[in-house]
């Protein structure tokens, strides 16, 4: 069983005053995400991943397409027993303490008594926010609030979680609990679905990722799949012959001469670095180093993105990422 | 499961309200009329006792009708504002379930508010029953602590629950709530003249599509003023069983009609 099946999903939003035309946020969106592990939906601000959640969530209807939430439609009340959900930038009730809002949530989800209590404060514990639970939320910072908010993701013992954004406005501790507490979710056997705009997140947490671009799925794979398509080799030898260098053109993407006799040749992506060493050694060239480049997701975004999105965009985010 | 998740929905409603500036603003503004109408009753010796039956029943309705019209308005449109709309519908909880939570919630919130006013207007009419001469009270239209006074309150309990679903209906309609607002102030006043807008024709010369217009809008708004019993009521003038069953029934009908149609509205709503 597929946790999550988007097929076609497509959204228009009308846009404008007087003459509303569609514009198109989420468009023809299709993939399965298998159970267990974590997938990652990135792509830059704007590229449709919140829409494309609110779609699952029913929260948003598409224009055209379907989507399936363990097995049901998007929508369904009892799916949704099992599904735990982080809102981008969450906020709750001023007026509540983080225990009546778990408690309430908790509720909803159908477990009364000693049960309800015990799953609330269970899941504020998890969070590390068990200390302040009788404050009111008014009192409580951003990254609070977005601990609070994983709490009443988990608080049902959901099979699915979504997160959108779970990193965003948090400081280097709180994202590293983040990314923990989503590793432990996955330990535990739940399927979790989150977005960013951050690729470092991603690659560190992702068995899955796809790739989003101006509402469209550009890329789709295992976090492995998409790099070592997107990254080249880099092959340094010394006391390489011209003749060498002269025949190794067609072959490398590009040559450069660092000293005499000392080549720099950078593979392409995809071209295997083996059979190139051993004709360079066969040519009597010493072997100096041998690195893979770009073997990282933001290649492989850039590389699925195209031309699609300025590339100081997503440097800019992935620098303040770390 | 059904009635303990809306039951749950209400519950935080009224607490949420309880703990709420607005409600205690309007109870103090209340506290404060039944003050000046006490400082009044004393002035005009003899009178005291219909004059805070009057004033009584006023400050109830008039503190209900406050209480209706500025909670009601926010009630779905603050969750929409401040975005908890999202988490809370991302839970096993049907649309139509939260507009019903919501609804039976301020009903709560306002009976309960209903309730005090009408204990305290009965303590301070025991108080000058007690004080009272007998001659005073042979002077009197009807009793001091009059269990008619409870018949006035319930009618306007009912009207303050059919407002509130008025208010309910434009505040899952729009996203404005100020704009929900006005509209929920229009339909009250029409409501309240709705006994004009019906006669308009005879009172005033007109093209007779205009007063037939005029006319139904008359019949189609909720008859406010249908509720009222406190003239009645105060002046020991006696009120047909029939007729309190009949505005009864009208009110909670046209109430539930309201309610559906916030819901109809409402599921239809996207979020983002
Ligand atoms: N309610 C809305 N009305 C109109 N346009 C919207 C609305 N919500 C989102 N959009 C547009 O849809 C696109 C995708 O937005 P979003 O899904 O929030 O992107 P992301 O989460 O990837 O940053 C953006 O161009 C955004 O402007
Ligand atoms: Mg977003």
């Amino acid at each position: 069983m597929f946790p999550v099946r988007v097929l076609g999903l497509t959204k228009d939003f009308p846009q404008g005053f007087w003459r509303p035309r569609p514009h198109r946020a989420v468009d023809g969106l299709s993939f399965d995400i298998p159970e267990g592990g974590v997938f990652g939906l990135l792509g830059p601000n704007g590229a449709g991943k919140s829409t494309t959640l609110k779609l699952l969530l029913d929260l948003l209807r598409p224009t055209a397409g379907r989507a399936e939430i363990l097995g049901r439609p998007a929508g369904d009340v009892g799916a949704r027993q099992r599904l735990g959900f982080l809102p981008e930038n969450p906020t709750f009730y001023d007026h509540l303490t983080a225990e009546e809002l778990l408690e309430y949530f908790a509720g909803l989800f159908g477990y009364r008594g000693e049960d309800r209590r015990a799953r609330a404060g269970a899941a504020l514990d998890r969070v590390g926010l068990g200390a302040d639970r009788r404050r009111p939320l008014r009192q409580y910072s951003k990254g609070m609030v977005q601990r609070v908010g994983l709490a009443q993701a988990i608080v049902n013992d959901p099979a699915l979680v979504i997160l959108d954004e779970p990193m965003s406005g948090l400081d280097p501790i709180g994202r590293r609990d983040v990314r923990e507490m989503i590793l432990a979710l996955r330990d535990e056997g739940r399927t979790v679905l989150f977005s960013s705009h951050i690729l470092s997140d991603a690659e560190q947490l992702c068995s899955r990722v796809g790739i989003l671009a101006k509402g469209r799925l550009v890329a789709e794979g295992t976090v492995g799949e998409l790099t070592r398509h997107a990254g080249g080799t880099d092959v340094t030898a010394s006391d390489v012959p011209t003749a060498f260098v002269d025949r190794a053109a067609a072959r490398v993407r590009k040559t450069s001469r660092i000293a005499d006799g000392r080549y720099r040749f950078e593979l392409a992506p995809g071209e295997r670095p083996e059979p190139f060493i051993a004709d360079l050694a066969a040519a009597g060239a010493a072997l100096v180093s041998v690195a893979p480049v770009g073997a990282s997701l933001e290649d492989a975004f850039l590389h699925a993105l195209g031309n699609d999105v300025r590339v100081d965009d997503t440097r800019g985010d992935r620098s303040a990422a770390s | 499961m059904t009635v303990r998740r809306i039951a749950l929905v209400a519950w935080h409603v009224f607490k949420e309200h309880v703990r709420d500036r607005v409600l205690y603003a309007i109870a103090g503004f209340a506290l404060l009329l039944v003050a000046a109408s006490i400082l009044l009753g004393q002035l005009t010796a003899g009178e005291d006792v219909k004059i805070i039956k009057d004033l009584g029943l006023a400050v109830i309705e008039g503190a209900g009708l406050l209480m209706t019209i500025f909670l009601g308005v926010g009630l779905v449109s603050r969750e929409i504002d401040r975005r908890s709309i999202i988490s809370l519908l991302a839970k096993p909880l049907p649309r139509w379930q939260f507009i019903v939570g919501k609804y039976l919630g301020l009903v709560l919130t306002i009976v309960v508010n209903v309730a005090a006013m009408t204990v305290a207007l009965f303590l301070m009419l025991k108080y000058l029953d007690w004080r009272a001469l007998p001659v005073e009270r042979a002077a009197w239209d009807a009793a001091a602590a009059d269990p008619h006074l409870l018949l006035a309150t319930l009618m306007i309990a009912i009207e303050l629950a059919l407002l509130t679903a008025v208010a309910l209906f434009f505040s899952a309609f729009s996203s404005s709530a100020l704009l929900s607002l006005a509209f929920t102030i229009g339909i009250y006043v029409t409501g309240v003249f709705s006994l004009d807008l019906r006669r308009f024709g005879d009172t005033v010369e007109a093209p007779s599509i205009v007063s037939h217009v005029v006319a139904a809008i008359g019949w189609i708004v909720p008859a406010f003023s249908a509720f009222d019993l406190k003239a009645q009521v105060v002046h020991g003038l006696p009120v047909p069983a029939s007729y309190v069953t009949l505005t009864a029934g009208y009110g909670v009908i046209y109430a539930a009609a309201a309610v559906v149609a916030a819901i109809l509205v409402f599921s239809r709503r996207e979020f983002t």
